[in-house]
């Protein structure tokens, strides 16, 4: 099936207030600057975003915090040199906060999208961040039980799309990119170019089209 | 038996992460955490066939981009530019992690603000009121590499040996450190507590008097 190939503003005009948005991107690297401007631009408010980090500077993921538009987020890294509009946000009580280990992130969102119902995993357990959580020994091993993480949309950067939402990425920039896009009810990527179906190698092929809905080019 | 470098030390960065460094084997896969353990990177020998890895997602991480080489979409841990070596490649965030967490990793270098005799680690937050936690990949380093070695000063800034009976900050990880790297001292860790394997600028009974722990030799 042929992708919808649209603008920013288009591919984010139906989020509506409350919605799950997973945010791709490590700091900079990977992070859909002109989709989360599109989205705050959209103005939905009370979101839920999911990301590794909390925003750099004033540009991308930072403004739409300091938009007001997010309630909660979900991270492993908020703090940067450079994440003062979340710094300020947690500071004063106007954002919460659900610290999740970097690899759990990953793989709650690869879980949700591969239709796992929870799994027993080793990070944390014996730390602040096991608090609440169900623990199970397997094979003289502790564990912590962690539940998926689902998202109402994802927004990603990739750096290649075919015809039919087939994606490439590019580097480093790759990081959750391929894991949110299975996550999420509706997922939009911006690329740098959309080449015709066939176009793109099957062999080397990251994300499968059956997971993009939408790609904006930027 | 302990062997005492008196007269060598403390260590500064370099020459602690040339330590480090000769502790690698040779052929390791190895993940170097932000901070001080980045140092150990411009220190590892040439013809090793050492390969690191950035949880970012890449295998075959190569030194600092300068210059032309900067590329925005090719970073480190710490979010700042890298190069790639023959034979690197690029996976997304839930295969690094799986394959940090699988075990595969033969050696993680981690930064601490604590580590206790039976290898506990606290190195992600201070716990003071105020402060913003920011875990990252610590937690599933700590359990996933097959040996965590912990670089860092041995004593904090107030004096107090970062070595400890029982970590106060929050903890990353439960008996996960195989080897504390400092400026004064390189201690293993098994079952028994701490081991003093070099002592940097002190005798092995100074060390014991400033650290106040049982040591042994």
């Amino acid at each position: 099936m042929s992708v919808a190939v649209t603008d920013a503003d288009a591919a984010v005009a139906d989020v509506p207030d409350g919605a799950t948005v997973l945010i791709g991107g490590f700091g900079s690297a990977g992070q859909p600057v002109e989709l989360i401007d599109a989205l705050r631009r959209h103005g939905a408010r009370d979101l839920t975003v999911v990301s590794n980090n909390a925003g750099n500077g004033d540009t991308g993921l930072a403004a739409l915090l300091a938009a007001g538009l997010v309630r909660r987020i979900l991270c492993s890294y908020p703090r940067q040199s450079d994440s003062y509009v979340f710094d300020r946000l947690y500071r004063d009580g106007r954002i919460e906060l659900e610290l999740v280990p970097q690899g759990n992130l990953a793989e709650r969102m690869r879980a949700a999208g591969a239709g796992i119902g929870a799994f027993y995993c080793p990070t944390g357990v014996g730390t602040p961040l096991a608090e609440g959580k169900e623990q199970r020994t397997i094979d003289g091993r502790d564990y912590l039980l962690e539940f998926p993480i689902r998202g109402d949309v994802a927004l990603i950067k990739a750096y290649r799309a075919d015809g039919v939402g087939n994606l490439v990425y590019r580097k480093t920039a790759r990081n959750f990119g391929p894991v949110m896009a299975t996550a999420a009810t509706t997922t939009v990527a911006q690329v740098t170019e959309v080449v015709p179906a066939g176009g793109l190698d099957p062999e080397v092929v990251v994300t499968p089209g059956i997971y993009v809905d939408r790609v904006v080019v930027v | 038996m302990t062997a005492e470098h008196a007269g060598r030390g403390p260590l500064d960065r370099d020459e602690l992460a040339r330590v480090v460094a000769a502790d690698i084997p040779a052929g390791a896969y190895v993940n170097l955490g932000i901070g001080l353990p980045t140092v150990v990177g411009d220190h590892l020998p040439a013809g090793r066939g050492i390969t690191l890895h950035t949880e970012n997602g890449m295998l075959g991480m190569g030194p600092a981009a300068t210059g032309d080489d900067i590329d925005p979409d090719l970073t480190n841990a710490g979010k700042l530019p890298v190069t790639e070596t023959p034979g690197a490649s690029y996976f997304h965030h839930a295969d690094s992690f799986a394959l940090m967490r699988g075990g595969h990793l033969d050696v993680c270098v981690l930064g601490a603000f604590q580590v206790s005799a039976g290898g506990d680690l606290a190195n992600w937050h201070t716990g003071e009121p105020g402060a913003i936690p920011a875990v990252g990949g610590a937690m599933d380093l700590a359990i996933g590499a097959r040996a965590v070695f912990v670089m860092m000063p041995l004593f904090a800034r107030d004096g107090t040996p970062k070595v400890v009976e029982k970590c106060t900050y929050p903890l990353t990880g439960l008996a996960c450190v195989s080897r504390v790297y400092t400026d004064h001292a390189v201690f293993t860790v098994d079952a028994d507590g701490l081991r003093v394997r070099d002592t940097y600028g002190l005798t092995l009974a100074e060390l014991r008097d400033r650290v106040g722990l049982p040591l042994r030799e």
